[in-house]
């Protein structure tokens, strides 16, 4: 089996899926549907034979694969995947297929379009996630902006046009310097193979200059504070299924690559400057949680309090530093990026689900405004039931999902430093607070608007959809131990790695 | 005297002079009907050309006349691509000029010339050669510019062509004839074996700012790219298809064997030259470009932009630097046609298609188009995985290489602000609704369809696997 180039299949597979779908053409939009719904289940069976096959146990890369991509760079067709990525992958590929069935009957218009789009966007963040060689990293990092750019340019909302510039620009601006500081290591290493340049060794200058052409990249991505206000533009403009893949797997790009990047090749700078990422968080934890409170559109209220989830993310991964001086055996430093990584998946899940229930409304009303709403419960009583428990698992009840994460980033967090630990939590009565008062709003109380009387339960393929999201939710809220021991051995690694100075 | 080896070795040139003889000859006897032969026979002349220079380059590096002229794997690549956007120009071009009524014969003659002035000045290896070649190339597209008689924007643009044109010729002879008083030699090997000891090194210098300033003018880099956006407006698309593509490749040809075969011993005085046109004009042509409504005006400040990531290669001095430069020509003039071509594809009689309103909802007319036209303008923009953005990693690693991480930083900082003019593009053609009035629609004719999926397609095949081409590039350095 290891014979077969089960990585590339994979990242190939919707691509060249891409291709039937775009041929059905717009006269055929039932065609372009179902063709995209079997390839993305067919990638979804290929990743999880490559879940099969995976060895947990080992921290080493596995289904690697490398060619000669360019000789005179050195550069690679390499892919390879640890414990980190598997579980990323598994995200992409699950998320899409809910995208192609939630997309199903919204989007109307050029369809093959849509659907090929969404495909090209999953093969692009395999390949992310796949890729060992920095430059192909790299193509893949860039590349899947143009399908999203799209995506929320022709299928968005009124301001669309400004959104989808706004984020491309915005992203682009940060990866360019990551393309200058990824040159300075290939001219100094002579490779872009990732392991390599995680090895090479690097004064503290040099760190300190690509540590921050690597923050500007990923910082944009995942977005933290100051740089995420593209982010509720995209969301805000983006049709549903934008939204999701957005939220759910674009943003964990940018945790990944800190994970890949940022804390391996500079981690003397990373540990230097972990203050400043640590602070970053946890404003975008209090203050973006504050915003979300008072936004009126229940899109932009999602998108913040994104913002405030993957503000525990980057603090988990960073305060590892602290931890590892403290307690030098690296458990608990574990433990941070454990939580950062179960905290990435867990905001995958809820947030594609947010973002999916908003979508149901919007099919309906066709608004977004908070005070358009109330009393569903009375005419949409199943899709009450699914808007209370995702409203649960955003604010990190105990059961769900979004409480794992959380719990174990504060926990590490209070190792580290109980200050932080104190200031993080506060997630825990704000992401509360913004969450519940967004379903007592919209979803209790009595209806007093008769275009609310008029609204349809959710239908069969809505339910499905949102209850393949609640599954997930819920068995990574009450046993996530297979997700944690799929990733032990990785982080172990990338911790012991982390330990060691590179000056 | 020149023996027959000589002429041998001229044999690509001397075949493309009197083919294109015939041609002319043929159109002024032929009738009006049988004007398309001539398009056939010039795209056959092209082939045979073509295939003349890589038997000729088969037999290795040679020279004639006495070192005048060179044969060399940097010209065979140059000519190569240079022959090969032609036919692209050609097959483009020929229902945009039956539209219009633009005389056939002349338009495929004219571009002949100006292609063997581009193989001449390529294989330059004297200081003579470069001149001739460049007068060839540059009178050639005076006249093309002009060629539209009816056009009073043609006219204007072609004088202004003309007369700075004539003033940068001046400019690069007299800078030339300073060399060639500070070493004795109009022969590059041996001014390059010179320039150690000659004792007149300020005139030396001096010699090599002008040559800089003719260099510069040639590509279009700011501050002598004023003529640039005027004579690609005013020309005839089909003729700004062909001046946005070939002469870059003979500039970058001329501005290797002047500046790397010449005077390699003066890098320390022509790189912050380049460097400081690089910078100028990246920031000129980014920034300008950002408020044009006309496409092909917006496309000449993006050229002005590109000839700056060119410089980044170029200033770099070095092998990698070089073959870099001479790849983002390469990548640039594909990209160029392609570009000019969705215009030429879109226009008809009467419709120039050359405002960027007017490729609104393209993606709804024909979504095929709108797609390669998407793909051209993200390869432009230097986005991966096209080949443009291969292009500019390759100058920026040569810059960072040569220790100019500023100059790098500058590129990354102007692309930013480039993407946002090609997004412009891609935002008119997928998410605006076509105007009621718009009579949007594709050319029928099925070359210009064919040639032109090809070209755009090509920048994203080569965008995956340029290796080989790179590979290519710098073994023309490798010597």
């Amino acid at each position: 089996m290891s014979s077969w180039p089960l990585l590339s299949l994979l990242v190939w597979l919707p691509i060249v899926g891409a291709l039937p779908v775009l041929l059905a053409g717009a006269r055929r939009p039932r065609a372009a549907r179902w063709i995209a719904l079997l390839v993305s289940l067919a990638t979804f069976a290929v990743s999880l034979l490559m879940l099969h096959g995976f060895n947990a146990d080992s921290g080493a890369m596995q289904f690697t694969e490398s060619h000669v991509w360019i000789a005179a760079l050195n550069a690679h067709y390499a892919l390879g995947v640890d414990g980190i990525s598997v579980a990323l992958i598994l995200l992409t590929t699950f998320t899409t297929i809910l995208v192609i069935v939630g997309a199903w009957e919204v989007i109307q218009d050029k369809v093959h379009q849509y659907m090929a789009a969404m495909l090209v966007l999953e093969a692009l963040m395999l390949g992310v996630f796949c890729a060992l060689d920095a430059l192909l990293f790299y193509v893949f990092f860039e590349a899947m902006l143009i399908p999203m750019f799209i995506i929320i340019g022709v299928w968005g909302g009124p301001r669309r046009v400004y959104a989808t510039i706004k984020f491309f620009i915005y992203t682009f601006f940060g990866s360019i310097f990551m393309l200058i500081g990824l040159i300075y290591l290939y001219l100094k290493a002579g490779t872009f193979d990732i392991a390599t340049l995680q090895a090479l060794r690097l004064t503290l200058p040099e760190q300190t200059w690509l540590f921050f052409a690597f923050l500007l990249a990923f910082a944009v991505k995942v977005p933290m504070v100051p740089v995420h206000t593209w982010l509720p533009d995209a969301h805000v403009e983006a049709p549903t299924g934008g939204s999701v893949v957005l939220a759910a797997v674009m943003l964990k790009v940018g945790g990944y690559g800190f994970i890949r990047f940022s804390l391996p090749i500079t981690p003397d700078a990373s540990a230097h400057y972990a203050w400043l990422v640590i602070a970053l968080s946890l404003i975008a934890v209090v203050y973006i949680g504050y915003v979300a409170l008072v936004q009126e559109d229940m899109k932009k209220l999602v998108a913040y309090s994104s913002i405030a989830h993957m503000g525990f993310v980057t603090l988990g991964l960073f305060t590892v530093f602290a931890l590892l001086r403290s307690s030098p055996d690296g458990v608990m430093a574990s433990l941070g990026v454990q939580g950062a990584m179960v905290q990435m998946i867990s905001h995958g899940f809820v947030s594609g689900a947010m973002f999916t229930c908003i979508g149901v409304m919007y099919d309906r009303l066709h608004t977004r405004q908070i005070k358009d709403y109330g009393g569903l419960v009375n005419v949409m009583p199943w899709f009450a039931v699914f808007m209370v428990f995702f409203g649960m698992a955003n604010a990190g009840l105990p059961g769900t999902s979004g409480f794992v994460g959380e719990f174990m980033v504060i926990l590490s967090s209070f190792a580290a430093d109980p200050w932080i630990a104190l200031v993080a939590a506060f997630t825990l009565i704000i992401g509360a607070a913004y969450t519940l008062w967004l379903v007592k709003r919209v979803v209790w109380g009595e209806v007093t608007r008769p275009q609310v009387a008029a609204m349809k339960d959710i239908n069969a393929r809505e339910a499905f959809v949102l209850g393949a999201f609640a599954l997930a939710v819920l068995a990574l809220g009450v046993w996530p131990e297979p997700l944690v021991h799929l990733m032990n051995a990785s982080v172990t690694g990338l911790v012991q790695k982390l330990a060691l100075s590179k000056v | 005297m020149p023996n027959l080896n000589d002429i041998l070795t001229l044999l690509p040139e001397a075949y493309l002079t009197g083919a294109i003889c015939v041609l002319l000859l043929l159109d002024a006897f032929i009738s009006e009907r049988q004007r398309a032969a001539v398009h056939w026979l010039a795209l056959l002349v092209l082939g045979v050309t073509a295939l003349l220079v890589v038997s000729g380059q088969l037999q290795g590096t040679a020279s004639a006349f006495g070192g005048m002229y060179l044969r060399d794997p940097l010209a065979e690549i140059l000519k190569l691509a240079a022959i090969t956007v032609t036919a692209i120009v050609f097959l483009l071009a020929r229902p945009y000029l039956e539209d219009r009524r633009i005389a056939f014969g002349e338009f495929h003659t004219l571009t002949l010339f100006a292609l063997l002035g581009v193989m001449l000045l390529v294989s330059a290896g004297s200081l003579i050669m470069i001149y001739l070649g460049l007068e060839l190339l540059t009178l050639s597209s005076y006249a093309l510019v002009a060629l539209n008689r009816d056009s009073p924007l043609s006219s204007e643009a072609a004088i202004k062509y003309f007369v700075l044109g004539a003033l940068s010729s001046g400019l690069l002879l007299y800078g030339m004839s300073m060399i060639y008083g500070a070493t004795g030699t109009l022969d590059l090997a041996a001014i390059r074996m010179m320039v150690p000891m000659t004792p007149h090194h300020g005139l030396l210098v001096f010699g090599l700012v002008f040559l800089i300033v003719g260099i510069a003018f040639k590509f279009g880099a700011a501050p002598f790219h004023m003529w640039l956006p005027d004579v690609y407006d005013g020309s005839p698309t089909a003729v700004t298809a062909f001046i946005g593509s070939a002469p870059k490749l003979a500039a970058v040809g001329m501005a290797l064997r002047l500046l790397d075969m010449g005077l390699p011993e003066l890098v320390r005085d022509w790189q912050p030259m380049l460097a400081v046109l690089a910078v100028l004009s990246l920031a000129i042509g980014s920034l300008l470009a950002i408020v044009q409504t006309s496409l092909k005006r917006m496309l000449a400040y993006s050229t002005i932009a590109h000839m700056g990531y060119l410089f980044l290669g170029l200033s770099a001095g070095t092998a990698f630097g070089n073959a870099a430069a001479v790849f983002y020509a390469i990548a640039y003039a594909l990209m160029a046609t392609a570009a000019f071509g969705i215009i030429l594809a879109l226009s008809r009689a009467g419709f120039e298609a050359d405002q960027i309103d007017d490729l609104k909802g393209l993606n709804q007319r024909s979504p095929w188009f709108a797609a390669l036209m998407a793909i051209t303008m993200f390869s432009l923009a230097g986005v991966p995985p096209l080949f443009g953005f291969f292009a500019k990693l390759l100058v920026l690693q040569a810059a960072i290489n040569a220790g100019m991480l500023w100059l790098a930083l500058a590129g990354a900082v102007f692309a930013i602000i480039g993407l946002y003019y090609y997004l412009r593009v891609v935002k008119v053609m997928y998410f605006d609704k076509p105007a009621a009035d718009s009579i949007l629609a594709v050319s029928t004719n099925l070359p210009l369809r064919w040639v032109l999926s090809v070209n755009a397609l090509a920048l994203l095949v080569l965008g995956v696997l340029w290796g080989p081409l790179f590979d290519w590039c710098l073994r023309a350095f490798s010597a």
